[in-house]
């Protein structure tokens, strides 16, 4: 029999803990002896393993998943052996997780999230450390020069952003991470901030230092409680460090965490900056932008969490090494998020222009249903309904436009054979109208019409009318928005029925 | 857990605010605390804080209605938020989740005065790659189904085992 495992892990990740992570993690606990330390680490973000034990042997680490409480006991008398059929050998060496290319996520799944000293062990700190070095000028070039662009969802350069605030006049500069994440199909700032929250801290130190703020705020969505936990304990814990001393302006800089209430305009970054000042989450007509003139009217810069969490690696290997990943415009890496029907669902980072066929195929392992896949949705629910044909479009900004589609937070949600197209664009427009912030008709009023048009169509009335009514309001909808809730809910809308057109006639032809 | 009591004790919304400095901008979070507490946010509680927030009834008001999360009706003990959105739908979670309404409709404990369940529609928990997704109270659970949601709330003894 194997000797007891000198280390064992079972993430703290709600995903993981969604699937019996606890329950495990209790077994191993009263079935192991006390010598041997329990961690509850991050997650690897390889969803459909979970919950993963991993046994660390002389350094090395072996994986077992999907683990469920009554295996426990087998596996503990077992001694973890390698035959075992929950067995994944080597945890770097599983293919979905070795064929990455983890920037962002490097650290994620590693160790127990609140462990500074582990953090700082595997060299987390490094970038942070270049940018204490570094004029608050040089840090903005180097991100320029990194050619980063916002994960948000808008693609906006980083460094641009970073430069207008930091030469706009203001008594303060705010720094806000936008941690509002409410893309359907994404997930990847929710892992980083249960798994890594110091990646993300260093972030908005860094920026904090390039742009001379005052004050750090996250504001982070009320659906992911463990994450607010997580996150603001790591603040804690980098305070009492004294990690936070020397940045910002006048060497004071603190993050505070907001917790939103479920709105997913909020996510937009005026409507943010709104509910972060405790007002309706309105959107605000713009000019001007935030950068310029933001919280409290004051210079702001808004930034995605997969933003800031990028920027760590940036300073630690310069601008011109990330710009080396990617292509075209894309530079760097993107979190791309496998959701719905699939079978290996999981974030996967890697270098902007992979094939979204790549994506779900190869490492996705196709539908979880084993039906055949017929629907992609990229970017959340205003980005466009894919099809089998456009798989092998390269998944980058740029790629994505061309044919009508966006990536946005870079989710990817999987649908099979029984979707109903019809059905789904909508649900895009009943989105619309439960989101809206209503502050203008386009979108107020046009969701509505737009979904009582598709009931028409799903029941068979006057199909061919209500499809050109359709794209009328679409077409309205895209122009007279003021921000990209109206304006891109179209993109759903249009794309399911140029792609699946079947979908929206059926009723009409039976 | 949030405790349901009638009125809202001026002294409580007093103390939320407090702990925000008496601030406006800090009103998200006030209303966030008042819930915890209470369950809901009553007109007695917009009226202490539109006093020492120094705002008008009609702000706060304004604001609590804007927010899904702010609820002006005493609540169930018990809130299950169903995620309805995208690659839950793309998992069979509307059909879960209407065989969950269904059940749980069945049992009763969905409606009255003091339910001990609600059921919310939300859109998107962060967990799309184990969908269909729920979070019952701030417990996460993935890949539900009508059954294993069932037990979890049976174990849980908030509610009753069905009949056979
Ligand atoms: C309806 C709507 C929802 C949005 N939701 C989010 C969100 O949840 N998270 C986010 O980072 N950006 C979101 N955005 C984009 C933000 O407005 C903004 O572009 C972004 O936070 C800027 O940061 P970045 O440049 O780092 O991407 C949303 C935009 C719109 C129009
Ligand atoms: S498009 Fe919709 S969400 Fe955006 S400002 Fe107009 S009403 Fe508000
Ligand atoms: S879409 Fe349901 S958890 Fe994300």
């Amino acid at each position: 029999m194997n000797t007891p495992p000198d280390r064992i892990f079972i993430p703290g990740d709600s995903a993981a803990i969604s699937v019996g992570a606890d329950q495990v993690a209790d077994q191993l606990a009263a079935a192991l002896p006390d010598t041997c330390r329990i961690i509850r680490n991050g997650s690897r973000g390889l969803f459909w393993l979970e919950p993963l034990v991993e046994i660390e042997r002389d350094g090395e680490r072996r994986g077992f998943g999907p683990v469920t409480p009554g295996d426990i006991a087998d596996l503990v008398a077992a001694g973890f052996p390698d035959d075992h059929r929950l067995a994944l050998g080597p945890v770097a060496a599983i293919p979905q997780l070795a064929r990455q290319q983890r920037l962002i996520f490097a650290r994620c799944g590693l160790n127990d999230p609140l462990d500074l000293d582990a953090w700082i062990a595997t060299g987390g700190r490094a970038g942070l450390d270049t940018a204490r070095a570094l004029t608050p000028d040089a840090i903005i070039e180097t991100v320029k020069t990194s050619g980063l662009r916002g994960r948000g969802g808008a693609g906006f350069p980083a460094g641009i952003k970073w430069e207008t605030a930091s030469k706009a006049k203001g008594d303060q500069t705010w720094l806000c991470c936008n941690a509002d994440e409410g893309d359907s199909g994404t997930y990847a700032d929710r892992l980083l901030m249960e798994g890594d929250p110091f990646t993300l801290i260093a972030g908005m130190c860094i920026a904090a230092r390039a742009i001379g703020a005052t004050g750090g705020l996250v504001y982070l969505r009320s659906e992911y409680p463990h994450a607010i936990r997580t996150l603001t304990a790591a603040i804690g814990i980098w305070c009492e460090a004294g990690l936070f001393a020397g940045l910002g302006d006048g060497d004071h800089f603190d993050i505070e965490v907001r917790t939103g209430a479920g709105a997913y305009i909020c996510g937009e970054e005026s409507s943010m900056l709104n509910s972060l000042e405790g007002k309706r989450g309105e959107v605000r007509a713009k000019p001007p932008i935030p950068a310029i003139s933001g919280l409290f009217g004051q210079p702001t810069i808004v930034n995605n969490v997969l933003t800031l969490a990028s920027v760590p690696w940036i300073l630690e290997h310069g601008g011109e090494a990330y710009r080396d990943f990617g292509t075209g415009r894309s530079r760097g890496t993107q979190a791309f998020q496998l959701a719905g029907d699939i079978r290996h669902g999981a974030l996967i980072e890697l270098a902007f222009g992979v094939s979204l066929r790549t994506l779900i195929e190869d490492f996705g392992g196709g539908t979880r249903s084993g039906r055949p896949l017929r629907a992609v949705q990229v970017g959340g629910p205003l980005g466009a309904y894919l099809a089998d044909a456009d798989l092998d479009v390269a998944m980058d900004y740029e790629a994505l436009a061309a044919i009508g589609g966006m990536l946005g937070h870079g989710g990817i949600v999987v649908f099979n054979d029984t979707v109903d197209m019809a059905r789904q664009a909508r649900f895009a427009m009943e989105f619309c109208t439960i989101e809206s912030c209503g502050k203008c008709t386009p979108c107020r009023v046009g969701a509505t019409r737009g979904r009582e048009m598709l009931d028409k169509i799903i029941a068979g009335e006057a199909v061919a009318d209500n499809l050109a009514l359709i794209e009328d309001l679409c077409e309205l909808m895209t122009d007279g928005s003021l921000c990209a809730m109206g304006g891109l809910t179209p993109m759903p809308v249009r794309s399911a029925i140029q792609r699946f057109p079947e979908d929206f006639t059926r009723q009409a032809a039976e | 857990m949030p405790m349901l009591i009638d009125t809202i004790d001026d002294q409580t919304a007093r103390a939320a605010c407090a702990r925000q400095g008496n601030r406006p901008d800090g009103l998200i979070e006030i209303l966030h605390d008042i819930q915890a507490s209470a369950g809901f946010v009553s007109d007695a509680a917009i009226a202490t804080l539109a006093d020492a927030l120094n705002l008008s009834r009609a702000e706060v008001l304004g604001v609590v209605s804007f927010y899904h999360d702010f609820k002006r009706q005493p609540g169930a003990r018990h809130v299950l938020k169903l995620c309805r959105a995208e690659a839950c739908q793309a998992a069979g979670g509307d059909a879960a989740a209407a065989e969950i309404e269904r059940r749980l409709g069945a049992l009763g404990v969905t409606e009255g005065d003091e339910p001990a369940l609600e059921i919310r529609s939300v859109y998107c928990l962060g967990n799309c790659a184990l969908s269909p997704a729920a979070l019952l109270d701030e417990t996460p659970i993935g890949r539900i189904d009508a059954d294993r949601l069932m037990s979890e709330l049976v174990a849980r003894e908030i509610v009753e085992a069905e009949p056979q």
